[in-house]
């Protein structure tokens, strides 16, 4: 086995989507192709990614090995020397692996879930590029092939959230995630060029950004700190640049399960990972990071309480969780932050294709009072949703608890009490608002009940290996206290992260303290929500139905100034300005042109008229020049 | 004796007149008539101006011209035939197919 393998983890998904994109034009310029080739292309290639990360895996974790490879030299101008290059490090592999491994059961669930439509292998072809994408970010070994797939993930998802682009509200959801996401790229790209210029343009891999990064004065790398992290708010959904996310929801639930759990959302935190001697050397960024992390992640808590529809409640409490990753990540807790990615990646996931389940079951009705008042009976998935619950409300020993404890203490040893309190509090409210959500779709009483009960194998299958995923994972980064090894915190040491050191104590009072905390959650949930009645649904109203009106004030502040400042040019300085200019110089000279062929009237006495005029004037000319 | 004046302005009189017929007038014929009574007038005027310096170079020329419009009064003949055969008619003003298409 040679390090070669390194570049087909990413070659493999792109061949899928080649694959698929030329059978689907086959399928529809030809003859029908079968969907089980799609489907064979589809999940077989994630799978060979898998695979081969998890050789690459095993051999790093005997051999102590890191994978480089050079693929080609792309860009050589004078001092920027840009390499297409990969870097299978311990981050990127550990990264590689989840992405893989979730986003191939995610896959295999889009079968069941994507059934019969007729862009079944469009489908499967984006679907392919989307992990492509998130593999070249992840593997990358310098910012610039990492905003390659910076870049492909946001137009992966843009072409996936418009997926059924007959409705008009699919298409402007994806036009808001790509817009929003590009203003985020803007920053990121700039973030890299400051950092280009910090260093004193070195060569831009990451390997010789963090043996130059003590040249570069502070300010600079500040600056550029802010500006890659600006990035990360946009791919990471963030304040202020999250209002994509939920308006994201518009895709079909495969690509809501894989923009959440496996790919794009997750660059972001990645992102500062990857830049973590950065980002330790500027520790207010941080602070200011962790900041917003807190923030986003009540901000989205509070507005998940009064959801309605299944799958926004999912996309803001995945907003929440990537605050949490943002605080671990802010204050320096690297490995901790990507272990909460790990875990999320399993629960989210679950629930998202749980949510699926139950929204396919009842033909795509995604009211969760709607939801129960014609409850299917889905014992699988009903099952896995709970497991799902409990995981991201951090009750133990679910994998949800141990990194979201990991990420509480860390706040609280750090002295950001703040932070700590808001985070808290927002466990509260995660428990509080999943809690909810599953009361009503699945406990609450109701009258109908719809027998539906054939779902689809592909659907269960991946269900249930995440729900053991779910449950498992924490065990992978056991604390100290219960006899753990912190297998990711070792296996993540390269990124010097800061670790818990508290006594043993106050450890033991923190974790009761969120437990009781996400407990009592359960509990008001539980006392509201158990024998709702939901004939009489809740209705999205109030400044929190409403989602703190953000996105009618980003409508007011930006979208629509900008279009009075479009209208203004196009209908006045392209229209009357530009265009006048321009036409009348094209039209005037056929109407000139049209004039002067009035001459050319193929009038034989007209010709002898103008010759005689001419002759005449010839003679008068030269009477009086020569006065003759 | 007549004096060379008059002689001149006879001969752009004729040259005039010819000039006008020619513009003014649709018919062929007319207009062909026209073109001889202006190369007559040229010719009156070189005639005269001959006899005035006692040099007989434009006498040479005018007796050329006519030759010329001889010739051409065959030419002309039978172009105004095949005009006549080809529209039945003997109108200029029909015979416009050197005109641009739409204008």
């Amino acid at each position: 086995m040679n390090t070669n393998l390194l570049v087909w983890i990413i070659l493999a998904p792109l061949l899928g989507a080649i694959l698929n994109a030329g059978f689907y034009f086959y399928h529809i310029k030809k003859e029908k192709v079968s969907d089980l080739v799609f489907s064979i292309i589809g999940t077989g290639t994630p799978l060979i990614s898998f695979l081969i990360t998890l050789s690459l895996f095993l051999k790093m974790n005997s051999e102590g090995i890191i994978y480089k490879q050079q693929i080609f030299t792309w860009l050589n101008i004078d001092k920027l020397n840009i390499e297409m290059a990969l870097l299978g490090d311990n981050l990127s592999i550990f990264m590689s692996m989840f992405v893989t491994f979730v986003g191939w059961l995610i896959h295999i669930y889009a079968i069941g879930y994507m059934k019969g439509d007729n862009g079944f292998g469009k489908f499967f072809a984006y679907f392919n590029l989307f992990l492509a994408s998130m593999l070249i970010l992840v593997l990358a070994d310098n910012p610039i092939i990492l905003f390659i797939g910076w870049e492909g993930v946001g137009v992966c998802s843009y072409l996936l959230i418009k997926f059924y682009y007959g409705s008009a509200a699919n298409v402007m959801a994806a036009n808001k995630a790509f817009i929003v996401n590009r203003i985020g790229d803007f920053g990121f790209l700039l973030g890299v060029v400051t950092l280009f210029f910090a260093l004193g343009e070195v060569d831009l891999s990451f390997g010789s950004i963090e043996a130059n990064i003590s040249n570069a004065s502070n300010e600079l790398l500040i600056l550029s700190g802010f500006l890659l992290f600006v990035g990360a708010m946009g791919k990471s959904a963030q304040i202020p640049l999250y209002v994509w996310l939920p308006d994201a929801m518009a895709g079909p639930t495969p690509i809501s399960a894989l923009i959440h759990a496996a790919t794009m959302v997750t660059a972001g935190v990645y992102m500062v990972a990857r830049f973590h001697f950065l980002y330790s050397g500027i520790e207010e960024i941080g602070i200011f990071i962790a900041y917003i992390g807190a923030f986003s992640a009540l901000f989205a808590a509070i507005i998940a309480t009064r959801q309605t529809d299944i799958k926004k409640i999912l996309a803001y409490s995945t907003m929440s969780q990537l605050g949490y990753m943002f605080i671990a990540v802010g204050l320096g807790f690297y490995s901790s932050g990507l272990f909460h990615v790990f875990t999320h990646a399993f629960f989210k996931a679950m629930l998202f294709m749980g949510a699926g389940g139950v929204i396919i079951a009842l033909h795509h009705e995604q009211n969760i009072f709607k939801i129960a008042q014609h409850r299917a009976n889905l014992p699988i998935i009903g099952a896995t949703f709970l497991v799902g619950v409990i995981a991201i409300s951090g009750i133990p020993p679910f994998s949800g608890f141990f990194s979201k404890d990991a990420i509480l203490a860390a706040a609280f040893q750090e002295g950001q009490y703040l932070i700590w309190a808001i985070a808290m509090f927002t466990a509260f409210l995660t428990a509080f608002y999943m809690f909810r959500m599953y009361f009503i779709v699945f406990v609450a009483p109701t009258k109908h009940t719809v027998s539906y009960t054939y779902t689809s194998k592909t659907i269960t299958i991946p269900l249930l290996i995440l729900a053991i995923g779910a449950i498992a994972a924490g065990f992978l980064n056991l604390p100290a206290i219960f006899g753990g090894n912190h297998f990711v915190d070792t296996w993540l040491g390269q990124l010097h992260s800061k670790h818990i050191h508290m006594s043993h104590t106050t450890e033991f009072v923190l974790m009761a303290l969120s437990i009781i905390v996400a407990a009592t959650g359960i509990m008001a949930a539980y006392s509201k929500y158990a024998k709702f009645d939901v004939t009489k649904p809740e209705l999205e109203t109030g400044l929190i139905g409403k989602k703190f009106y953000i996105d009618e004030l980003y409508d007011t502040i930006f979208v629509q100034p900008l279009k009075a400042i479009s209208t203004v040019i196009d209908k006045v300085i392209d229209d009357k300005i530009i265009d006048a200019f321009i036409m009348n110089s094209s039209t005037g000279f056929v109407n000139i042109g049209k004039k002067v062929a009035m001459i050319q009237n193929a009038n034989v006495r007209f010709y002898a008229a103008f010759m005689l005029i001419g002759m005449m004037c010839v003679f008068i000319y030269l009477y009086i020049t020569l006065g003759l | 004796m007549i004096s060379l004046t008059s002689y001149a302005f006879v001969s752009m009189m004729l040259f005039s007149i010819g000039a006008i017929g020619v513009i003014s007038r649709r018919n062929v014929f007319v207009i062909y008539m026209s073109i001889e009574m202006m190369l007559n007038g040229i010719n009156l005027f070189l005639v005269t101006f001959a006899r005035y310096h006692f040099n007989m170079d434009p006498q040479i020329v005018t007796v050329m011209v006519i030759a010329i419009a001889a010739a051409e009064a065959a030419i002309f003949l039978s172009v105004i035939i095949l005009l006549y055969r080809s529209r039945k008619s003997l109108d200029t003003d029909i015979f416009n197919t050197l005109k641009q298409g739409d204008n």
